[in-house]
């Protein structure tokens, strides 16, 4: 028998469930509305290209550091392990392919996703929570200017820019070090290496869709970033609750799109 | 025909969802006036403001600004109306990844064809009317709270607008800063034929420079006049605000249950 404060504890349970799942779906119709809203006014994104390509400059160019080192580390870790599973089979030719494999298809655009979620996606949001809490957008909004063509759009189709040359530039350090440790350290034979990488990496199944990956990866990061950060409450804790936010949701987006789209991309793949 | 009247209000009414803020507002500005909109924090004065600038909507009644009504415009048309106003905000709002130079310049770049040489003259020209020429090439975080307000007060007559609305103006200024931004701003509406608004409620300073005062006391305008007639008021809220008496009609104490009960020394406490 359900006695009378536990029937309101369960009560209270299921009001607060129902409010999260509400507010949730809110916010993602609020999200996507969002996203159309900044497509269509990306005219001025283009058209002064110019602010764009500053804004490459802020999310992408001082993201490079720290895409290429954990790239470089990352090849390093995949080129030991690698060979150490490998040559228990007598397969450690296969080096080079494996870690190209792992790079291109996956570790490259999720990792890169990852670190450019939690450096530049930060870094959007609290710049976008900050110019709204100092009334800069309303400032902007009074002189007749649009803040989503102005400010928003330009970061928005910077971070899809750079996501995939981040996405690369990830890999190609991270086969540097593969090769590095393989090659240099281990010594698997450098022909092999090369030759069975070039061999096995197809331009379509493989760079292809590594690079699609991480365009869908930039679109997601970056719109969940610049959300937040525009619909951020214009408080000090407002702001930081919002970019925490921002790694958060878009760590497990990335995550979970990445899932997605492997699923559909390999599925004829033995 | 020029019409004598900007700004028009009439019974305008406005709430932020349940809660009323105007409750019928009356306001009229003339050109070439200063008119202040007095009373306490929390009264709906830069609500008045926000309606003026087309934020907002008023539920009921009419506000006209130049013959147009800014809640009734579309985006195209509110803009083109905004174009012809100038805003400053109550910390300057001044774009903070822009010089002082850059942040009058930009509704300059965004909204004319001007060659960059025209627009540095145009630009040293509005920093010499709020004297701070040589303080072009800083940045915001260089510049002090007056610094700031009057380089935001630039900004705000950089496309040489015929209303300019000032939030707040003196708030958090030193004694010189606080003289030299109201002379500013009665030097300036009166060169530049300029109408101007201003929001405050630092009452000595601004019945010195301007033409008419409204006080706007829970919704509704409860008095009105000239300097001299706003001074000499016998209405006790007035009385009370300008001579900034600690009691009167808006009570010291936030409205409370008795003081004896809160202590427990009330009737029936044990």
């Amino acid at each position: 028998m359900i006695l009378g404060w536990e029937r309101e504890v369960l009560k209270q349970a299921i009001e607060n469930l129902g409010n999260h799942t509400i507010q949730g779906v809110w916010r993602i119709g609020f999200a996507c509305r969002f996203f159309l809203a900044v497509l269509l006014h990306s005219g001025t994104a283009f058209r002064r290209f110019g602010l764009t390509i500053r804004e490459m400059y802020f999310t992408g160019v001082l993201s490079l550091i720290i895409i290429l080192v954990s790239g470089l580390f990352v090849g390093m870790v995949l080129g030991l392990q690698g060979y150490e599973t490998l040559q228990r089979y007598g397969s450690e030719s296969a080096l080079g392919t494996l870690v190209a494999l792992s790079l291109v298809r996956e570790l490259g655009p999720v990792l890169a996703g990852l670190l450019f979620a939690s450096r530049a996606g930060s870094a959007i949001t609290a710049e976008i929570g900050l110019m709204k809490t100092t009334e800069q957008l309303s400032a902007m909004e009074m002189m007749a200017v649009d803040p989503l063509a102005r400010v928003v759009a330009p970061r928005f189709w910077a971070g899809v820019i750079s996501m995939p040359l981040l996405a690369a530039l990830f890999s190609a350090m991270g086969i540097l070090g593969g090769y590095l440790v393989g090659v240099r350290l281990i010594g698997v034979d450098e022909g092999t290496f090369w030759s069975q990488m070039q061999g096995s990496v197809d331009f379509t199944q493989d760079i292809l869709n590594g690079v699609i990956k991480s365009v869908v990866f930039g679109l997601a990061v970056t719109t969940i970033a610049l959300f937040e950060g525009y619909d951020a409450p214009p408080t000090a804790e407002g702001v930081s609750g919002a970019t925490t936010r921002t790694v958060v949701t878009s760590s497990l987006v990335v995550l979970a799109l990445d899932f997605v789209l492997t699923a559909f991309m390999f599925r004829g793949l033995n | 025909m020029q019409h004598d009247t900007l700004v028009e209000i009439e019974n305008a009414v406005f709430g932020y969802g349940a809660r009323p803020v105007l409750k019928g507002v009356n306001l009229t500005a003339k050109r070439g006036q200063v008119v202040a909109i007095m009373g306490s924090s929390g009264c709906g004065k830069t609500t008045l403001l926000r309606l003026i600038g087309g934020q907002i909507k008023a539920s009921q009644g009419t506000v006209r600004v130049a013959g147009e009504s800014p809640g009734e415009l579309d985006r195209t048309g509110l803009y083109r109306l905004r174009r012809k106003m100038g805003m400053l905000f109550q910390f300057g709002a001044l774009f903070t990844d822009m010089s002082a130079f850059d942040n009058v310049a930009f509704q300059l770049r965004e909204h004319t064809d001007l060659p960059e040489d025209a627009i540095r003259d145009l630009v040293l020209m509005k920093l010499h009317a709020v004297g701070l020429r040589g303080a072009a090439h800083l940045m915001p975080a260089e510049l002090s709270g007056g610094m700031a307000r009057r380089v935001a007060l630039a900004r705000a007559i950089a496309l040489e607008p015929m209303l300019v609305m000032y939030d707040e103006p003196f708030a958090g200024l030193d004694p010189i800063s606080l003289g030299v931004t109201g002379n500013l701003i009665r030097r300036l509406t009166d060169t530049l034929g300029l109408t101007s608004l201003v929001v405050t409620h630092d009452v000595q300073e601004s019945l010195k420079i301007v033409d008419y005062v409204y006080f706007v006391s829970e919704g509704v305008i409860m008095a009105e006049g000239t300097a001299a007639e706003i001074r000499a008021s016998g209405l006790p809220y007035v009385h009370q605000f300008v001579h900034g008496e600690s009691d009167g009609p808006v009570p010291f104490h936030y409205p409370a249950r008795p003081y004896a009960d809160d202590l427990g020394l009330g009737e029936g406490s044990a």
